[in-house]
């Protein structure tokens, strides 16, 4: 009797322990149907039913330059759906802006696309200057072209390390950081930082150009050219990356033009569409250099199109070095230019203005006004509203990043997951300039 | 390490204790986190590449997977939608494990005191250096690496079981 109840209890444990284990994994089913539900139109049907596979790729992952999050869905190891989850830098810089004076605004637009922040304080500071009116010198406008092409070739530089690097080629990102480093130090020579040096200001420059620059800038256009024409000759016959680069990632031009596609991911699909030359701002019309564009749309030609522009990049440097004006390093107009630290001792009027400049800054009209420069990645654009006070209402800037970001879901479909590695690369996007 | 061939003649012997000998394996090789947030990234990548040359330090093989690597570098802000994610890696890692915390953002929040930015990553996981500067200078970081180094020097085998 004993042993019977005993072994009925037995088994009645194991029914329930069954009956748990049914539970738990319907439980989970439901779960994950409820997570795959809340996918439903945006990945194809076959998920659902997981015939194909949900793959999470990112945020943490090395060759998605940032902290970009893409939900694969593959069949196989071909991509049917790529979703992309940004957002995982943002940052709130444009609501920290509304906030600050415009002059110390332009020291958190740095920060924004962090590979080349001269283009950042440049759109910034051309959206203020544009609506106050403010004309630059000539000599200042020639000195921001000549760090905005620096700056594009420094950018250049860590997009082709990068880019090659997570196609298998690690020397191109060695040799690319050395060259980089020679851009960086001239950088830090006119501002004291290396990176992030806010140096272009409201009405011009902070400071004028510093007496080492010259020499070191000479120096780089002797240096420079015939290692573009190395990066040139590693990669551009190399058997590994034509079969890694060719026909990957297709972009017809009206594909691009829908997307909303800018700057040499653009060019490469054939456009010309370049702000410098189509708008031309801080005496960009006066330097000649070409338009380089490329054929069939594919990460090949977007490769070519970045290597030759900076080599034009390195020719517009070298004008407009050639014939750098005399003058003005700032405008002189004092209700929004603080007057140089000598004034202080003679004049009252350079004091106040001192003082009101730095405690309370200047003031912008009630307008808005949208400006747009062709950054290394594409067109960055800046909407500004003021307030008719020292602070605006409103920031928002037009990322290439975040353009691009959008097409490359399009662009992977169908390729293999080793092929995205090199379309996310070609695109080169930068997460601080998409989130901000 | 005490040298003590010139006492006991030619015999190649070298004496230390335990805990320097680990120590300094630990520090000749420690293998950092291939990981990068924000604009101090660049300047990480710029200390690994030919100018700074982190594999001076026997650092150069950054490991993409957290279950290979000794020490993780926060470089750039980490920012809310993020900071799960940086808690997750650091716990994915195994121990012993480090966190260098590189630049502003990272240490205290920086300039962005607004409602995306984690105030400093030691509000989610523990740090060991932090490196200051907007971004730091790969000397500045490279420095930040060796007080780290100092700091596993200084590391007790007996306080190993102490709970993390």
């Amino acid at each position: 009797m004993a042993i019977e109840s005993q072994e009925q209890s037995r088994a009645a444990a194991r029914a329930e322990a069954r009956e748990a284990a049914r539970e738990a994994e319907a439980r989970e089913l439901q779960t994950w149907q409820g997570q795959v539900e809340e996918l439903r139109g945006l990945v194809s049907d076959r998920a659902l039913t997981g015939e194909t596979l949900l793959l999470n790729m990112g945020p943490h992952h090395p060759s998605t330059h940032g902290v970009l999050r893409l939900l694969l869905e593959l069949d196989g190891e071909e991509i049917v759906t790529c979703l992309p989850d940004i957002g995982y830098l943002h940052t709130g810089i444009e609501k920290n802006i509304e906030s600050k004076t415009y002059e110390k605004a332009v020291t958190l637009t740095d920060r924004m696309d962090y590979l080349s922040p001269m283009s950042n304080n440049m759109v910034f500071c051309m959206a203020i200057e544009k609506l106050v009116e403010l004309d630059v010198p000539p000599r200042a406008q020639a000195v921001r072209v000549i760090c905005l092409e620096l700056s594009r070739i420094a950018s250049h530089l860590v997009w082709l390390g990068t880019h090659a690097l997570d196609m298998g080629a690690m020397s191109v990102f060695l040799y690319g950081f050395r060259e980089r480093e020679r851009i960086l130090d001239m950088f830090e020579m006119l501002s004291g930082q290396r990176m992030m040096g806010s140096y272009f200001r409201p009405g011009g420059l902070w400071r004028d150009i510093t007496a080492e620059f010259g020499p070191a800038l000479a120096d780089f256009l002797e240096y420079m050219p015939p290692k573009v024409e190395d990066y040139e000759l590693l990669l551009r016959n190399n058997p590994l990356w034509i079969d890694r680069t060719y026909g990957v990632g297709v972009v017809e031009p009206e594909q691009a033009l829908a997307w909303g596609m800018s700057g040499p991911s653009l060019r490469g699909s054939g456009v010309n569409w370049d702000i410098r030359k189509a708008e031309p701002y801080s005496g960009y019309e006066q330097y000649e250099f070409n338009v380089p564009l490329g054929d069939h749309g594919d990460v090949y030609d977007r490769f070519m199109v970045r290597i030759e522009e900076m080599k034009e990049s390195l020719s517009i440097i070298r004008q407009a070095w050639s014939k750098l004006p005399q003058g003005a390093f700032r405008s002189d107009n004092r209700k929004f230019v603080p007057p140089p630290r000598a004034e202080l001792g003679q004049s009252m009027e350079a004091v106040i203005h001192h003082f009101k400049l730095w405690t309370e800054g200047f003031s912008v009209p009630d307008e808005e006004v949208y400006v747009a420069i062709e950054s290394p990645r594409g067109e960055i654009g800046c909407y500004l509203h003021g307030t008719g006070g020292n602070t605006p209402r409103r920031v928002h800037f037009k990322t290439p990043s975040f353009m691009h970001i959008s097409a490359l879901g399009k662009m992977a479909e169908g390729h293999f997951i080793a092929d995205l590695v090199g379309i996310i690369g070609s695109i080169d996007i930068v997460l601080g300039d998409s989130d901000r | 390490m005490g040298v003590v061939s010139s006492k006991l003649g030619n015999l190649g012997v070298v004496t230390t204790t335990l805990d320097t000998a680990v120590n300094w394996g630990r520090t000749g090789a420690m293998w950092p986190l291939l990981f990068g947030l924000a604009c101090c990234a660049i300047e990480m990548m710029s200390t690994q590449a030919s100018d700074y040359d982190l594999s001076r330090f026997g650092m150069e093989l950054n490991r993409a997977t957290p279950r290979q690597s000794d020490l993780m570098i926060v470089a750039g802000r980490v920012t809310r939608k993020m900071a799960p994610v940086v808690r997750q890696l650091y716990d994915q890692m195994a121990a012993p494990k480090w966190v260098i915390s590189m630049g502003d953002c990272a240490s205290c929040g920086g300039v962005y005191n607004n409602y995306a930015v984690v105030q400093g990553v030691d509000e989610i996981i523990p740090v060991d250096v932090y490196v200051a500067g907007c971004p730091p200078r790969p000397e500045q970081l490279i420095h930040g690496i060796l007080t780290l180094h100092e700091k596993v020097k200084g590391d007790r085998i007996r306080e190993w079981a102490r709970p993390v």
